[in-house]
């Protein structure tokens, strides 16, 4: 049982550090920007979300595992935020362009 | 990798990636403490590092242009400058003790004591807060005063807006709905954690700097979504100066009532009838002081900053 | 080359510094000197407290199960530093605003050039 669990913990963590090196790649890859932001935000969430969840599994029932919870919930709140307002920020900007608006 | 991220600051003209790479720099930093075993210091430095340092560059930025200039005619100078102090530190580090060695002179003279007799002297199981606010508590007291000076000067450098007498509609984020409500979900968490950090400092890593800087990073959310006006209905500026003295006024009158109960300034075992629970009641009241005064002062220069960005834009319209 | 391994933690502290040694004297754009000396200040935490460590000790907070810990006082001497570079961060970032408002740029050379002209 134990086995079982490091081995799915340790497979969890692989996948998620997996998901984050494609998510830096697209950054690096992708032509424009609000498709970078694409592969950044989504990959970010759900990579991270895997690793925590392998990190979960390795913790037990404890303290730590309710801490781990905390910071999950947290970051599922924030992620997606922060993608949400990077986009409509370069939206914005690139509306601006187009209409000949104030440059700075 | 934190040599890249510097090397990346140095060449890149464009001044909101130097901001960011800062944030990253801070960032990568705080994880080195953390390997290095100093969870408080790490704490701080991404609060302070990777959230506030790069925040405030930012609130600059927006106010003084984003691009800069070459600016090639020191640069071999300099270089050979930088090289020949490198070249002298290295040859200095050569008589320093080993990394990561037992018998280091750092480790020899007065940390054993610390880390044998704060258990039985002050009862607290973080050796780092019972050193800060009970043997050290004097610099504390010198860095409280520290921040409360920097907080006087920036005010004096740029005034705050004063409160408006009826509150006005909230302009600036009428857009961002899905910003204003999943704000307004995490802050109250957000100012729980810095009370939990705040009074959990003595049994892990936390105390009173920490959780100053994350109630203030609660209340800047709070601002950066609803406006400096309506922020300033909620925390009014007039409120934060005298928290912000008050913090250290707290600090102060500790030392002064432990010299009251005739001890020595900031001597906490005479507080209380047991000197464990003197060293208790001292430790917890500072900690406070200098959360109070943290947290007032963060909000404060955030509030100045702000308020000359609107300045200046009513300045243009 | 045992020389390389026992003290890369102090050369890598050397390289930093001189990084941000240089971003201070070489680029004339103010803002970017603050964020230089931020790099300076950050290297001197890095060497204090790698120099705070002892190996297979851990963080200094009192458990039964542990026998050796790092070495506290660098901890406490670096939260201190710590505190004291945002409050200098802060205050010169607030200077760099009110020069950009008496002088209309922050470029070293341009200050320079209004400043003797005027």
């Amino acid at each position: 049982m134990n086995d079982a669990i490091g081995f799915l913990s340790g497979a969890l963590l692989l996948l998620g550090s997996f998901l984050i090196f494609t998510g830096a790649l697209g950054v690096l890859r992708f032509p424009d920007t609000l498709s970078r932001m694409h592969a950044a935000g989504v990959t970010e969430t759900l990579a991270t979300t895997l690793l925590l969840m392998g990190l979960m599994l390795l913790a037990g029932w404890s303290l730590v595992l309710l801490k781990l919870i905390m910071i999950l919930l947290f970051i599922l709140f924030t992620s997606p935020t922060s993608s949400h307002a990077l986009a409509k920020a370069v939206w914005r900007h690139q509306e601006h362009e187009t209409k000949g608006g104030r440059h700075d | 990798m934190l040599f890249a991220t510097a090397i990346g600051i140095v060449l890149s003209r464009d001044l909101i990636a130097v901001v960011m790479l800062t944030g990253i720099y801070g960032f990568l930093s705080a994880s080195f403490f953390v390997l290095m075993d100093a969870v408080d210091v790490a704490f701080t430095e991404a609060a302070v590092g990777a959230g506030i340092s790069p925040l405030l560059m930012l609130l600059t930025l927006a106010m003084v242009g984003r691009k800069e200039q070459a600016n090639r005619s020191r640069n071999f100078f300099a270089l050979m400058l930088v090289t020949i102090t490198g070249a002298l530190l290295i040859i200095g580090t050569f008589g320093m003790p080993e990394f990561g060695s037992a018998n280091a002179p750092a480790h020899t003279h007065v940390a054993p004591r610390y880390i044998e007799q704060s258990g039985a002297e002050i009862g607290i199981p973080n050796i780092v807060t019972s050193v800060l606010a009970s043997y050290r508590g004097f610099d504390t007291f010198g860095e409280v005063a520290v921040i409360f000076t920097a907080g006087i000067g920036v005010l004096s450098l740029l005034m705050l807006k004063p409160a408006p007498s009826q509150v006005p509609l909230s302009n600036g984020a009428r857009h961002h709905t899905v910003l204003r409500i999943v704000s307004k979900i995490l802050i109250p968490p957000i100012l729980l954690f810095a009370l939990y950090v705040q009074f959990h400092g003595d049994y892990g890593p936390g105390g009173g700097f920490q959780a100053g800087v994350i109630f203030a990073a609660g209340i800047i959310l709070y601002t950066m979504f609803f406006g400096v006006d309506v922020a300033q209905q909620v925390v009014s500026s007039a409120v934060l100066r005298v928290l912000a003295a008050f913090g250290v006024l707290l600090y102060g009158s500790v030392g002064l009532v432990s010299m009251l109960n005739g001890g020595e300034f900031l001597n906490y075992s005479v507080l209380a009838e047991n000197p464990l629970t003197g060293q208790h009641i001292g430790i917890l009241v500072i900690e406070l002081g200098v959360g109070i005064t943290v947290a007032a002062v963060m909000v404060m220069i955030f509030y100045c900053f702000a308020g000359q960005q609107s300045k200046q834009v009513e300045a243009e319209e | 080359m045992t020389l390389l391994m026992s003290h890369y933690n102090y050369w890598i502290v050397v390289a930093l510094m001189m990084v941000g040694f240089f971003i201070v004297i070489a680029q004339g754009n103010l803002v970017k000197k603050i964020v230089g000396l931020n790099i300076f200040q950050t290297s001197v935490f890095i060497l204090y407290i790698s120099a705070g460590k002892i190996h297979g000790g851990s963080a200094p907070i009192l458990n039964d199960s542990i026998s050796v810990y790092s070495n506290p006082l660098p901890h406490v001497l670096i939260l201190t530093a710590i505190v004291v570079g945002i409050a200098t961060t802060a205050l010169g970032l607030a200077l760099v605003i009110r020069i950009n408002k008496a002088y209309g740029t922050i470029e070293e050379s341009e200050i320079q050039q209004r400043d003797h002209s005027c």
